[in-house]
């Protein structure tokens, strides 16, 4: 009988869960495309506006990685950038991608989120974590008179995971494994 | 105290990441009078984003120019015909808005009354937006470079649009009304109630400090008030489409603008106001309707000297008319005589003039004139118009009535065959005197 000398890093209580990472025009032009598009396209199609394709790209590169540090500082980049184009103090943003790309690279190492099922719906739950986090800074800290609406966050919220299970999917041809 | 900060290493830089960003926040929110702080790191943003935005307009808008000016003309005739008729029915409308205006003025200066008015402004085109739901605002392609500087007004044609927030050097952040945290000073055209006007989360409008027991119906028009010093008093804002009971005695009235801010493209920034004392008119020269239409009725060609002893034709039978009808009502003010405008400014279209004539001709001699399309009861009807009208609107009425009814051009100068005193402005046709 033979012992395994070395048991991979990527596999966890014995399921396999890879980690990827993305060459460096990916990692830096994505994110850039993804806060060009979202300032850009809404001017042309209103409706394009309840789409959040930062908070979508954020969760993507967290979920792939799987390491909390990575995710947290690729949601605060892409967070503060967001922030600058915007009307309101710079931070508002970057506070709530922080928090999305840390729980999302946790739980991607804890969990499978390859399919789309879990995707859809781990991308659902981090938008409502994002707006709760976003609405709570801005009407705790930087006093903004701001309304939650739940029944165009829901909706926003489903939309965005559908947006995200077509995007991730295109996303994937970028992976590399480690 | 490692080992400690070990084991949790991750949350550790998050707690610190975030510390970082509450930090910043703290500090922006202490300094918020004066945004320089934060100005670099923002331009440093917008400069990285605007260019690739400005190019991809302008090719669109190449484009668009290429299709729409050189391929994609049809029905252009037609809107184009369209769009005359347009003008002569806001030709009109403008003449009775600027008597209505003129007297305003006039009591506005017996009041001693401020008003501010739009001195200048700057066009500017849209070329992106913030990149979120949750903030209504767009960026223009105007900054301080042009002028633009910190709270002017951005506004269409339509309505208004928001103000400028933020000022770089080619560029400007423009707040738009629905924004969550923007407010309005607004009033109702009709009752003249104030309120203050908000954006609501999903991007609609919501006028709000409006008492619950005040009357408030859909279709009303809002106006800006100019409470808030950004706007001048009397933009047209919106117009109500829903009223509900709110909370603490206040109603929830929802507002759709005037100008359509979700597909802006060109605005209009507002760089200088001015505060003046309304001037009263002085002169006594006004343009009234009926001067309006008698430029654009038909026209007595110019000609040469009369024969003595020779019979008259049927053009001097129409010029004397003309001239006898005038001189039988004087008009009661110094302004324009429409006859006189009328023989002078040939602008009526040579099918259409003789008949006009032609009644002219009717009221001071009741003949007919033969070989043109005006009837016996066209003319009759035109004769029998009210004998307490005023003189102006009495030519240019009779005149209009003996038109070629079919002739489309004619059809604004119908109006004025309903009685009515010398300064208010013709109505459309009415029934009874339709020749059809």
């Amino acid at each position: 009988m033979t012992i395994p000398t070395s048991v991979p890093i990527t596999y966890t209580s014995g399921e396999q869960i890879e980690v990827y990472r993305f060459n460096i025009p990916v990692t830096v032009g994505v994110p850039l495309l993804a806060l060009f598009l979202q300032a850009f396209v809404p001017r042309r199609l209103p409706f394009f506006s309840i789409f959040d394709l930062p908070l979508l790209v954020t969760i993507f590169f967290a979920m792939a990685r799987r390491n909390p540090i990575s995710g947290l500082f690729t949601g605060a980049a892409i967070g503060l950038v967001q922030d600058m184009l915007g009307a309101y103090p710079i931070g508002i943003y970057g506070i709530a991608k922080t928090v999305v790309g840390y729980g999302a690279s946790s739980l991607g190492a804890k969990l499978d989120v390859e399919n789309a099922g879990a995707r859809f719906l781990v991308t659902l739950g981090f938008y409502l974590v994002h707006q709760a986090v976003y609405f709570t800074v801005a009407r705790g800290m930087v006093n903004l008179t701001l309304n939650w609406s739940w029944s165009r966050g829901i909706l926003a919220g489903v939309v965005n995971a559908f947006l995200g299970v077509l995007l991730y999917f295109v996303l994937d041809k970028f992976k590399q494994r480690t | 105290m490692e080992s400690v900060l070990g084991r949790y290493r991750n949350l550790t830089i998050l707690v610190g990441v975030l510390f970082l960003q509450v930090l910043g926040l703290a500090v922006q929110v202490k300094r918020s009078a004066d945004a320089e702080h934060t100005r670099l790191i923002r331009i440093w943003a917008v400069d990285a984003i605007t260019p690739f935005e400005r190019v991809l307009v302008w090719a669109q808008n190449r484009s668009g120019n290429v299709w729409h000016n050189y391929f994609f003309l049809r029905g252009v005739r037609a809107e184009n015909r369209q769009l005359k008729e347009q003008i002569e029915q806001m030709r009109l409308e403008q003449v009775r808005l600027s008597e209505d205006a003129a007297q305003a003025r006039r009591l506005q200066s017996l009041l001693a009354f401020k008003e501010q008015t739009i001195a200048k402004t700057v066009p500017a085109q849209v070329i992106g937006s913030s990149g979120s739901d949750l903030s209504q605002s767009i960026y223009i392609d105007k900054g301080s470079n042009d002028g633009i500087a910190q709270d002017m007004a951005v506004i269409t044609v339509g309505g208004i649009v928001g103000k400028v927030l933020r000022v770089y050097p080619t560029t400007s952040l423009v707040l738009m009304i629905n924004d969550q945290s923007s407010g309005v000073g607004a009033l109702l055209e009709k009752s003249r109630l104030q309120g203050v006007l908000r954006g609501s989360p999903n991007g609609e409008l919501v006028l709000d400090r409006v008492m619950s027991d005040e009357q408030v119906s859909p279709g009303d028009i809002l106006l800006s008030s100019g409470g808030d010093q950004i706007f001048p008093k009397g933009l047209p804002v919106g117009t109500v489409t829903k009223v509900n009971p709110g909370k603490e005695l206040f109603l929830s009235i929802k507002v759709k603008p005037a100008a359509d801010l979700s597909r802006l493209e060109e605005v209009l920034v507002v760089t200088e106001k001015r505060e003046q004392e309304p001037v009263a008119e002085s002169s006594g020269v006004r343009v009234r309707a009926a001067d309006i239409l008698a430029q654009r009725l038909p026209s007595v060609p110019a000609k040469p000297a009369m024969v003595v002893g020779a019979p008259p034709t049927a053009d001097e039978n129409t010029a004397a008319g003309q001239t006898s009808s005038a001189v039988a009502k004087p008009p009661a003010n110094g302004a324009a005589r429409p006859i006189t405008g009328n023989a002078i400014k040939p602008e009526g279209s040579a099918s259409a003039g003789p008949a006009g004539n032609a009644a002219n001709q009717s009221l001071a001699h009741d003949v007919p004139i033969s070989g043109q399309p005006v009837t016996t009861q066209i003319l009759k009807k035109a004769v029998q118009k009210p004998a307490s009208r005023d003189s102006d609107t009495d030519v240019a009425a009779g005149s209009t009535a003996a038109s070629n009814p079919d002739d489309s051009s004619v059809k604004p100068a119908k109006a004025p065959s309903k009685p009515s005193s010398a300064q208010s402005l013709p109505q459309p046709p009415a029934s009874d005197d339709n020749p059809h």
